[in-house]
């Protein structure tokens, strides 16, 4: 549900491709598989174990500090006070400069995008294998 | 005659390829593409001396480093490089086609003839280089032949070291040859002969530094021409075969230190310091390898002495004369009686099978006279008998040294008396007496192979010196002012020489005469043997020392270890839990954020 | 009466979607440090990403290029994000498949051979 909300905020910022790529392969696809996964593998209950104090300890530490250095830098971002300038063409089809933009500019890493989708297919494929007796 | 002098000096290397190829299949064909390129170079050698003038100049440039050094690959066609020419080319072939008679029953057949030719491509260039850096180059090649004949019987033990000792003790000379050539290129700035010599007049107010210079170029003369206290590895060299003793180490290889001194003569000119201690080298060294001379009982090794002394006056004759062709007279008829000597007792050496020891010997005029006819005429030779080719030319020498330095003319003419001497004891104690052992009551005669350039050679020991001949080669000039008794004194030294070997040899059965301080050569290979062991063996001791205590503990160990310490150390930070992973990495983003923050 | 924060802030300004960007990335995070279960540690990755994506977009439209366009850049870069997302997720999972079958477990304490 998260990632459909955030589907919604790229809407809010006029990205409409990516809001419906990020419906389409999160929501349809990633989840999707997740909740594949959880059911192949059969969980029991766990039992609960022991919380260790450490661990929450260093975890929130980091976060709190993370969270702190956060809002010093975007209060000190020069441009954090605008709100969304106004583009000379509203009217302008996304999908199709994003397009521009891709197949023109960025061609290159396109393929090998298309490699490394291939190359993850094929992984998967190898790992999850049974091992032949 | 553009191309002579590339037909000259390549060929002998391409007859050198070709026998390493086919060497395997034709023993003949080995041989025969050896003399056949000997002849061409003789052949091509004379028609340039015959035909006159200076020659081409002919020039690549080779390497060129930028202005400052340019070498170039060309040749000098002078009268002097002419008349060394016509030494090489004529005595090689002489001393190729005695090889066929001799090695005909030895291993290694085809690799002698090869090692032969490129030993001749090798002083080719020595004799036609303009330059130092490629006299230099050939110099080695001439060494590196030197090395692969001398021990061509590999399997011997006493072969391969003496092979060994000529190559190590020539290096040490060429040490010093180096530094010349780069003292003299630093002041004039070229490596070519004609070029240093045009620039010497501007030199002139620098004469300690070309005085250095000259004398450690002279250093590689007193490497490669044997002189003392570099002499140790002539003796040696005569574990070759018997035509590379004669052809090497006593009429051309060794002659190169010479010639290149000759080269140089015009520098030489100007630095007087450099010649006197050039004389006073040349001088000791023919006064003390004589003595040495008289006391041996291995025929070669006796030669071998002989020759350092006469190169010892070749030097000599650098040191005193005014031109360079007095010296190179001497070194002229020097090669064609010395190898005539050497050729000699190589075919009484071929009669004993192999036996060395002249005390082994005895008797052979009857069983091996044309050899022994030649041995009398290389002997006359060398002792400097009247009418022979090498009194005129020792006498010459004597009297410029006499004139300009007389301890050293002296000196010199009472070593021709001690020449006299030995050589005389030495034919007798081969040629005369009873036969002392089986071998040589069943000498006989050699194959005419064998004798053929025997003959040649006596003829040209015996005619070569005289005046109607050498004004042909050399410009002679003889001193004013030499002292009434020089003459009488030197007759009276070959005489009194001969006449004393007469007497004490002709029938001895063992040397009546026993000075072990001449017999063990002076002590001076014991000194040698004491300097390797104990200074260079300290030496080594202690950078082994050092290799084992301060180079591999300090600087290999403590580094590795101290690795392995800081990774053992390091493992122990792979805790197996992953969100302790997570942790570290997370901890240290925000840190590094925090500290661009702060710098920024 | 709606209270005044509706009213005084009707736009959102580029801090607002950088703070939520990186509130996100600090609750995937913490899923990461904080939980127990493997894959809920991977979902928590997913959110981190998606955090990443979301602050790309909101610079894509709030910087301008010179011709008053919104730069597309930024969402390309998305875009291969998502995809390499994507295949990080099916190869993760795969491993994690595997994991279990070895181990029976999903708890990511049990999973700690791979050390000294």
């Amino acid at each position: 549900m998260s990632f459909v909300a955030l589907a919604a905020v790229f809407v809010t910022l006029d990205a409409y491709f990516i809001a419906v790529v990020q419906v389409l392969v999160y929501a349809g696809a990633v989840m999707v598989l997740f909740l594949f996964i959880i059911m192949l593998l059969d969980l029991r209950e766990e039992k609960t174990r022991r919380v260790r104090l450490s661990a929450w300890v260093g975890g929130g530490l980091v976060i709190g500090g993370f969270v702190s250095a956060l809002v010093q830098v975007i209060s000190s971002l020069p441009g954090s006070g605008n709100t969304k300038p106004v583009v000379s063409n509203p009217e302008a089809n996304d999908v199709a400069l994003v397009g521009f933009t891709l197949f023109k500019d960025f061609n290159f890493p396109f393929q090998i995008i298309g490699v490394l989708l291939l190359v993850a297919t094929v992984g998967v494929v190898l790992l999850s294998r049974k091992e032949l007796k | 005659m553009q191309t002579a002098p590339w037909i000259i000096l390549f060929t002998p290397l391409v007859a050198a390829a070709l026998i390493l190829l086919v060497g395997r299949f034709s023993k003949t064909l080995s041989s025969t593409l050896a003399i056949f390129s000997a002849l061409t170079c003789c052949v091509l050698s004379w028609n340039l001396f015959l035909s006159g003038g200076e020659g081409p100049k002919i020039s690549h440039t080779w390497l060129s480093f930028g202005p400052d050094l340019i070498i170039p690959i060309s040749f000098t066609l002078d009268h002097l490089a002419k008349v060394m020419l016509l030494v090489v080319t004529t005595i090689s072939p002489l001393v190729f086609i005695y090889s066929l008679g001799y090695m005909r029953d030895e291993e290694g057949y085809s690799r002698f003839f090869a090692g032969l030719s490129l030993f001749l491509f090798s002083m080719l260039g020595i004799v036609l280089a303009d330059n130092f850096v490629m006299m230099f180059i050939f110099w080695e090649l001439v060494g590196v032949s030197s090395y692969i004949l001398i021990g061509h019987y590999y399997s011997k033990d006493s072969a391969a070291d003496a092979g060994k000792q000529a190559f190590i003790v020539n290096r040490i000379g060429d040490f010093g040859f180096m530094l010349g050539i780069l003292l003299l290129w630093f002041a004039t700035g070229t490596v070519v002969f004609s070029d240093i010599v045009s620039a010497i007049p501007q030199l002139g107010t620098l004469p300690l530094y070309l005085t250095i210079a000259c004398v450690l170029v002279f250093l590689g003369t007193v490497g490669k021409s044997a002189q003392m206290p570099l002499h140790v590895w002539l003796p040696n060299s005569m574990e070759g075969p018997t035509p590379v003793s004669s052809l090497l180490h006593a009429a051309t290889m060794v002659a190169a230190g010479v010639y290149m001194l000759a080269r140089i003569f015009p520098i030489l000119e100007v630095v007087p310091t450099a010649r006197e201690i050039i004389a006073w080298v040349g001088g000791i060294t023919c006064f003390a390898a004589a003595l040495m001379a008289t006391q041996q009982s291995d025929i070669k090794r006796i030669l071998a002495y002989s020759t350092i002394s006469q190169l010892g006056y070749m030097v000599l004759g650098i040191g005193v004369a005014p031109t360079s062709d007095i010296a190179m007279f001497h070194l002229f008829t020097h090669a064609c009686f010395k190898c005539l000597l050497f050729l000699a007792a190589g075919s009484v050496m071929i009669a004993m099978h192999h036996g060395v020891d002249m005390w082994t010997m005895g008797g052979l005029r009857k069983r091996l006279p044309v050899t022994m006819i030649c041995f009398i005429a290389g002997m006359l030779a060398l002792a400097g008998c009247p009418y022979t080719s090498g009194y005129y030319s020792k006498d010459l020498i004597i009297e410029w040294a006499v004139v300009q330095i007389p301890f050293l003319g002296w000196l010199a003419a009472a070593a021709a008396g001690l020449t006299a001497f030995y050589i005389f004891r030495e034919f007798f104690v081969i040629f005369f007496g009873k036969e002392r052992s089986s071998h040589a009551e069943h000498a006989k005669e050699q194959p005419i192979t064998m004798l053929l350039p025997m003959l040649v050679l006596a003829i040209f020991a015996i005619f070569s010196g005289w005046p109607f001949i050498q004004e042909h080669f050399f410009t002679l000039e003889r001193p004013e002012h030499v002292p009434h008794n020089l003459h009488p004194f030197l007759y009276g030294m070959f005489f009194g020489g001969a006449g004393l070997a007469t007497l004490l040899y002709v029938k001895a059965a063992k040397d009546p005469v026993n000075i072990p301080l001449f017999a063990n050569r002076l002590y001076i290979d014991a000194v040698y043997d004491w300097f390797v062991k104990n200074i260079q063996g300290g030496g080594a001791a202690l950078l082994s020392w050092a290799d084992r205590w301060v180079i591999d503990l300090l600087i290999v160990q403590v580094p590795s270890k101290l690795t392995w310490a800081c990774g053992f150390a390091l493992r122990f930070l792979q805790f197996g839990n992953i969100q302790a992973y997570a942790f570290f990495f997370g901890a240290g983003v925000v840190g590094l954020i925090y500290i661009l923050i702060s710098t920024k | 009466m709606p209270p005044s924060c509706f009213i005084e802030h009707p736009m959102p300004t580029l801090a607002h979607y950088l703070i939520v960007s990186g509130l996100l990335f600090s609750i995937g995070l913490a899923g990461v440090l904080l939980r127990r279960n493997i894959l809920i540690i991977f979902m928590g990755l997913e959110l981190m990403l998606n955090a990443a994506n979301l602050s790309l977009v909101a610079f894509s439209r709030f910087n301008l290029l010179p011709d008053g366009m919104p730069n597309y850049n930024g969402q390309v870069l998305v875009f291969f994000i998502i995809t390499v997302a994507a295949a990080e997720v099916a190869v993760g999972l795969a491993i994690i498949v595997a994991l279990f079958r070895a181990k029976q477990t999903t708890h990511v304490e049990d999973l700690n051979t791979l050390k000294f």
